[in-house]
């Protein structure tokens, strides 16, 4: 359609996608690497994964999506709240469900 | 190695029922073959309807989508009631309890997935756009293939009737009954297959129309400013898009169960059905709150309408909206109440779920503040809103019984959760929807239905609704449980009897609309509506012809109002005639979106059956056929000026002459 604006926020250069895919790989060694080493507890196992892969979703957003809190990308800040609140209570309260739901069959 | 996989002659039921209805159809669609061959009208299909991306055609075809599947899924719903009525005093009735354990399941699938939402959709493909001043939506070509999705999902339940089994297992589809090893046969894959390929039709949609009302809207119009209807279809499709990729997600899950030995939802080596459970809900409830909110949409455009009276509470209907929204995302866990959660999750949720009402009771308040000192005037749409208040606040109410979890307990899976949600539904979505189908219907199609015809449909379907279903709520206090193929309970026989009469008085108000429509084609020019303002609207659609000029807006409105039609007829500014017109760029139709959709179905078809070769065929088929979509080039034109001149000037005679 012809009344599409062009709005102004950037879609990136080759040099930050190179940085975003950089970030990604690392980040997605290390997990692996820990894993396969087996010179971690499961506690600290987990820990690492969750960490690497939290910093990772923020690689993509920055990256990939370019989510950057600026005036023009307001709508973009908004929605991402608007998800992110969506996902962690979706998650939060699944996690609470089903653990309550165990611990009920433990009775 | 097979070449039709599981396909083979047994794959045809025997029930005399089934065969019966298969000649039907199976006539039926033949004396449809010879008419439109005789009338040489295939072309005319193919190139105007079925290849189109005119969004007001796609919603109309939606439309007629919902309306085939009403029937289907209402042939099932009658089967069901006059079963329970016959089958009392221990006597087995007429349907065996495979044959009645698929018609529940298909009756719950079609009337949520096939009926509600192509309605739904169908409404808001037609108005949305017009009312946001917009010539189509952000993606022309999605829109069609989303429509194809919708039909490809309702072609495999329907194929399910003549080649194998629907699924047993109740429209949830539970796991572990919903594994393979209880339910070795095709009908989950079937119900699989259907919800995933539609629902990833629906979810397009919710990006499409979000990427519409951000970018497209008319300039001056402001967020806050677009018409109720488009801020409820908006909310709706926020909905869409939050909660359609966890049944995209759960169904994949159920689907490696099924297909490659995984253990995500079975009792043994780790799998929890619960999770299943949890997940389907997590997007089961957003799910309702998608087919209701654009129905409360429609109420406020009718109400306001009809009172000639501006919406009272435009921001607080669409704040309402929002917290319905966000809240509808923390309520899940009711349905599964009896799973047997800690107090604390249960309070949790059953606090969350009450509080949903505060804003519906504000939307409410809402309407009854318009029609205040309003100058009524009792139309169809408006014997529908009437009809909506009463039956969905009955509704509402025994909702808030339920969320109370010890009630819930005694409740729970008996025919007082069937009661309240065909409360809900019904009287709150399917009201709604007919009430927008008779507001709209002049718009879209260009002349008026016989009112008389249409209050007949609406008293029937109401009456009917009650007799339907308050002896529900008395059968689930009585004790009587969901999915009973045949009962032996004296107290029980008296309500069952209402329930079927009830049944059959809705099938009379079905048969109303349907002549109602019958007649209103066959007198079509008696009845045209020319000004294309029939209601004295208040909202952009109606500044346009009926049926709306193909690119819409010949000069794209400045607007300066919430009801900016009424705005604009107020300063004189409607019904402007311009000297000159620019040239209007236009999406060209595209035969990529049928092609898809038949691809995908036959996709489906082979998953189903598992006949590899042409799974892989036609999913390779579905990636090239999008490829050379997207490379396409010759995907738009332009109107010239003289045309655009030559159709409104003859929309403006039209207006003039009254």
């Amino acid at each position: 359609m012809s009344q599409h604006d062009h709005d102004a926020h950037s879609h990136g250069s080759v040099s930050s996608y190179v940085v975003g895919f950089v970030l990604s790989v690392i980040l997605t060694v290390i997990p692996f690497w820990a894993v396969m080493t087996s010179a971690y507890d499961r506690a600290t196992l987990f820990a690492i994964i969750v960490v690497t892969a939290v910093v990772q979703i923020v690689v993509h957003l920055k990256y990939f999506l370019h989510l950057n809190f600026s005036k023009e990308g307001k709508i973009d800040t908004l929605s991402f709240i608007f998800t992110a609140i969506i996902i962690v209570m979706v998650v939060a309260l699944s996690v609470w469900i089903i653990y309550e739901s165990v611990l009920m069959m433990m009775y | 190695m097979n070449l039709l996989g599981k396909l083979s002659w047994d794959a045809i039921p025997h029930d005399p029922i089934v065969l019966v209805t298969l000649a039907i159809v199976a006539i039926g669609g033949a004396a449809l073959f010879v008419f439109m061959t005789l009338a040489k009208k295939w072309g005319w299909l193919w190139r105007e309807w079925l290849t189109s991306v005119d969004h007001k055609r796609l919603g109309i075809m939606y439309i007629i989508l919902a309306l085939v599947m009403l029937v289907r899924g209402f042939a099932d719903a009658i089967m069901m009631r006059t079963q329970l009525a016959v089958a009392t005093n221990g006597s087995e009735g007429y349907l065996p309890p495979d044959h009645y354990d698929q018609i529940f399941t298909a009756h719950g699938v079609i009337m949520i997935i096939f009926m509600a939402m192509p309605f739904m959709i169908g409404l808001m493909n037609i108005i949305v756009p017009l009312q946001i001043g917009a010539r189509d939506v952000a993606f022309p070509f999605l829109n069609n293939l989303s429509f194809w999705l919708a039909v490809s999902g309702a072609l495999l339940v329907n194929i399910s009737l003549g080649l194998g089994e629907f699924a047993m297992t109740g429209w949830v589809a539970y796991p572990p009954l919903s594994g393979l090893e209880f339910s070795p046969g095709t009908g989950v894959d079937y119900y699989i297959w259907a919800l995933q390929i539609s629902g990833i039709g629906t979810t397009l949609t919710g990006v499409n129309f979000l990427v519409t009302v951000l970018k497209m809207r008319a300039p001056g119009m402001k967020l806050m400013d677009m018409p109720i209807f488009t801020w409820t279809c908006t909310w709706a499709n926020v909905l869409i898009v939050a909660s359609f990729p966890i049944l995209t997600a759960a169904l994949a899950m159920l689907t490696l169960d099924r297909y490659l030995d995984f253990h995500f939802f079975t009792n043994d080596l780790g799998g929890n059905s619960m999770m299943y459970i949890n997940l389907f809900w997590a997007w089961g409830h957003p799910e309702v709150y998608i087919l209701v909110l654009p129905a409360f949409g429609m109420f406020s455009e009718i109400v306001s309408t009809f009172s000639g009276k501006r919406l009272f509470g435009h921001k607080s209907m669409i704040y309402a909206s929002g917290a319905i929204s966000i809240l509808g995302f923390i309520v899940w866990l009711h349905h599964f109440f009896t799973m047997g959660a800690s107090a604390n999750v249960n309070a949790f949720f059953g606090i969350m779920t009450m509080i949903i009402a505060i804003p519906t009771g504000v939307k409410l308040f809402n309407w009854l503040f318009t029609m205040y000192k309003g100058r009524i005037r009792m139309t169809v749409p408006m014997y529908w809103v009437m009809g909506f208040m009463i039956t969905f606040s009955i509704g509402g109410m025994t909702g808030v019984l339920l969320a109370i979890p010890g009630a819930d307990y005694v409740l729970h899976n008996s025919l007082f959760l069937i009661a309240h949600f065909h409360n809900t539904i019904i009287g709150g979505a399917v009201f709604g929807y007919l009430a927008g189908f008779a507001f709209w219907f002049p718009k879209a199609m260009g002349f008026h239905l016989d009112p008389k015809l249409g209050k007949v449909s609406f008293w029937c379907w109401f009456i009917g609704f009650f007799l339907a279903f308050m002896p529900l709520y008395v059968l689930g206090f009585l004790g009587m449980t969901r999915r009973l193929n045949h009962t032996d309970n004296a107290d029980w026989n008296i309500w069952l009897y209402i329930a079927a009469v009830g049944a059959f008085v809705i099938a009379i108000g079905i048969g109303a609309f349907v002549l109602q429509l019958f007649l209103g084609f066959k007198n079509k020019d008696k009845n045209l509506d020319k000004t294309g303002d029939p209601w004295n609207g208040h909202t952009l659609e109606w500044s346009l012809a009926s049926p709306p000029q193909f690119y819409n807006f010949a000069k794209i409105p400045h607007v300066e109002d919430l009801d900016a039609f009424t705005d604009m007829k107020e300063k004189g500014t409607a019904y402007t005639r311009h000297a000159s017109y620019e040239p209007i760029h236009m999406p060209s139709n595209t035969n990529a979106g049928p092609i898809m959709g038949l691809l995908a179905t036959a996709m489906g078809f082979a998953l189903i059956w598992h006949i590899w070769w042409l799974a892989g065929a036609s999913f390779i088929g579905l990636i090239v056929a999008f490829i050379c979509r997207a490379y396409a080039s010759n995907t738009d034109y332009y109107v010239q000026p003289d045309e655009v001149a030559r159709i409104e000037n003859e929309h403006l005679d039209n207006v003039a002459k009254g």
